[in-house]
């Protein structure tokens, strides 16, 4: 995934094309962290002003959220199941391995800024666990050595 | 031109159905073949997929699971005419597991192109909402639909199980200038995923049911919330909608009738509360997920404080079927109080994991061991979780409990939203217990106390346990606690954590104290 680096005029227009639906907060920050890999600080009182909100409102929004990152995320973002579907068939050994293998705990980035690791709880694939979204694209049947080979892959 | 159906579905693709649609593809065109790829959503059937069909003249034919590497091979032996290949698995139809189940909701689901309002109506789609055209050319249409609705016994699909057509008369009674309705899509229950099968797989049924709530109660526009954790579903529900309203099947006049409804997609953002209807309606509007007091219901004072009808993704893509087919016809599959159909989804640690819709009743063993096969590591089962993360663990001797509303009550349980995940004799039952109580901590939204705090005193006590420190003395706290949340928590996040606890400690006590005990000095 390629982000665009921070600007202010670029996230300004972002939110401009939003602003106008029907509960526009969480679509703008959804749009923002698209462009950006995540949500600037800056954004805070642009998104409250277009919103006629005040600050206070829209922070407690971006900290409520799970998905709102308040820092770039890694060139790749490997989120894991960790839920109970996932479980049952070993998720939580895979996690500690891939933990270890990235040497990353949750919603960390690896050194080299290649991978970004974070938890979810369930994707929706629970009949064919473990299973993670890698840059937005769905994997299941996951175990240790499919791991390291999709990373493998991230990284080659 | 021969049509390969080769699925979309999210689950699918995880297991290859792109690489395998591309393959296909490919070798088609260096043998001069002529064939239309369609991308369908998914028959459920997950063991099997990426699961390929091939139309020929009286029936389509299925292979699967189909790797990259088979595509040759299945060239080679002749699939353009059926032909015969280690992975033929014949006609879907009669694949027990299919041919077992009574399709209602998922008739559709993995037969039609997604994105096609042809291929939806010319599989009977639209006859509910051109029935419902007709009622409300009458006088009392609206009551007589939203009776109809009644009369076919729905009840919510989303978990707490609330008749959907006494919601609708609310709404529909109720005055307002403006009137919503919001489909729950946030499907955040782990073992289900019911509702992104449906919406990646037979979208329009959604865009029906929701375009006949909304003309039955007088709501002119309408909220699809769909978890983010559902990027395939999202997509493919945007772009249905985009086709509906270029077909006129949404707009300012439906289907040419000069009513108007519309429809918009929106996205969550990872908060398992936002499923929770009112924390769900804060999140539309734009704020924190905050769970709201009740009353008001929603159905007075909902979405922007107007009368909202929100209802889940297999409630509202029920309906067309029910309009369609008459409340009666509806209501004679099912026992009890529990109408009609339910969508069971087989997760976990399951042989062959994936959605069976049957009538509501059968016990949870034949689900398990006749469609599922028991566990996919070939070891004993010990624990099945039913009704997602707040639902109660049962043991094997609970497992000739039917599937009913009532009947699952009665033994402690929760049918929720129909998943059921298996786990073999490997599960630690402290380490679920614990689990339950962390993901609430996790999740709360943080408005009720016993909710917020009592579940990260849960996680510490349960260390305790595990630990050997004082077990006995600190069971009887995670009971309290328990006790605490059950009785003090606003909505059933807090409410109902307890379930999944204390199944754990009552049916599988000895896992809560295998550490040597400590002695309390220590
Ligand atoms: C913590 C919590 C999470 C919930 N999650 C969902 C969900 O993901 N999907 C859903 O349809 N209902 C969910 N519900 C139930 C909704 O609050 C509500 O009952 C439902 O959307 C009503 O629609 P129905 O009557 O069609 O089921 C949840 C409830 C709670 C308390
Ligand atoms: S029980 Fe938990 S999630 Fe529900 S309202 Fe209270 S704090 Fe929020
Ligand atoms: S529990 Fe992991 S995908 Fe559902």
């Amino acid at each position: 995934m390629k982000y665009e680096p921070w600007d202010p005029a670029l996230a300004a227009e972002i939110i401009g094309r939003h602003a106008s639906l029907d509960g526009a907060t969480l679509p703008i920050l959804h749009a923002l962290q698209e462009t950006f890999g995540y949500v600037d600080r800056e954004a805070v009182p642009m998104i409250a002003e277009a919103l006629n909100l005040s600050r206070a409102e829209i922070h407690g929004v971006v900290t409520f959220y799970h998905d709102f990152r308040s820092a770039p995320a890694g060139r790749h973002v490997v989120k894991l199941c960790r839920a109970e579907a996932c479980q049952s068939v070993g998720a939580v050994e895979l996690a500690d391995h891939a933990k270890r293998r990235l040497g990353v705990d949750w919603h960390g980035t690896t050194f080299d800024s290649r991978i970004t690791l974070e938890p979810v709880f369930c994707l929706g694939l629970c009949a064919c666990g473990p299973a993670a979204l890698i840059d937005g694209e769905p994997v299941s049947g996951l175990d240790a050595a499919a791991f390291d080979a999709a990373v493998a892959e991230l990284r080659a | 031109m021969i049509r390969i159906f080769v699925p979309k579905d999210a689950q699918a693709v995880a297991l290859g159905a792109d690489k395998v649609a591309r393959e296909v593809e490919r070798v088609a065109a260096e043998r001069g073949e002529t064939v239309t790829i369609v991308r369908t959503g998914s028959r459920g059937l997950f063991w099997l997929e990426p699961m390929v069909e091939i139309e020929t003249a009286d029936a389509r034919i299925a292979y699967g699971p189909v790797k990259p590497t088979d595509v040759v091979s299945l060239f080679n032996a002749g699939w353009l005419a059926a032909g015969e290949h280690p992975i033929r698995v014949g006609r879907p139809e009669e694949i027990p597991y299919l041919a077992r189940q009574t399709r209602l909701t998922f008739a559709r689901c993995g037969l039609v192109d997604p994105l096609s309002p042809d291929d939806y109506v010319a599989h009977g789609g639209y006859a509910g909402l051109k029935r419902t055209l007709e009622m409300l050319g009458r006088p009392e249409g609206q009551t007589a639909i939203v009776d109809e609705v009644k009369a076919s016994g729905l009840r919510g699909r989303g978990g707490a199980g609330f008749p959907t057509g006494i919601k609708w008369s609310t709404v529909l009674l109720a005055e307002a200038d403006q009137k919503y309705v919001v489909c729950n899509a946030d499907e955040g229950d782990s073992g289900t995923f019911a509702d992104r099968m449906l919406m990646e797989g037979d979208p329009f049924s959604l865009i029906e049911g929701m375009t006949i709530a909304g003309l039955a109660v007088g709501a002119t526009k309408g909220f699809i919330y769909i978890r983010s954790e559902y990027p395939h579903a999202f997509r493919t529900m945007t772009d249905a909608i985009a086709a509906a309203t270029k077909a006129g099947y949404l707009g300012s006049s439906v289907m040419g009738s000069g009513r108007a409804f519309t429809l918009e997609t929106r996205l969550g953002a990872g908060a398992y509360i936002c499923g929770e209807e009112t924390s769900l309606l804060d999140s539309l509007e734009g704020k924190r997920g905050m769970v709201r007091a009740k009353p008001p219901l929603p159905a007075i004072k909902g979405l922007f404080g107007k009368p909202t009808i929100v209802n889940n993704v297999l409630s509202l893509a029920t309906v067309p079927w029910i309009m369609a087919n008459g409340a009666k016809a509806y209501a004679d599959f099912g026992i009890g109080r529990s109408r009609g159909t339910l969508a069971f989804q087989l997760a976990g640690n399951i042989a062959r994991g994936g959605l069976v819709e049957l009538p509501f009743g059968p016990p949870l063993r034949e689900l398990i061991e006749e469609f599922g096969g028991g566990t996919r590591s070939g070891r004993p089962l010990r624990a099945v979780q039913v009704g997602g993360p707040l639902g109660a663990y049962f043991p094997q001797e609970l497992l000739d409990t039917p599937l009913d509303y009532e009947a699952f009550a009665a033994k402690g349980g929760m049918v929720g939203h129909g998943g059921i995940v298996v786990f073999d004799d490997a599960v630690d039952m402290a380490a679920q217990a614990r689990f339950a109580f962390e993901f609430c901590a996790a999740e709360s939204c943080g408005k009720c106390t016993p909710c917020r705090i009592g579940s990260t005193r849960g996680v510490e006590t349960i260390d305790k346990v595990t630990a050997g420190i004082e077990p006995e003395k600190n069971l009887t706290l995670v009971r309290d606690l328990c006790e605490v949340m059950t009785d003090g928590s606003l909505c059933a996040m807090g409410g109902l954590t307890p379930l999944p606890v204390l199944s754990a400690l009552n049916h599988f006590p000895e896992d809560f104290r295998r550490a040597p005990a400590l002695m309390a000095a220590e």
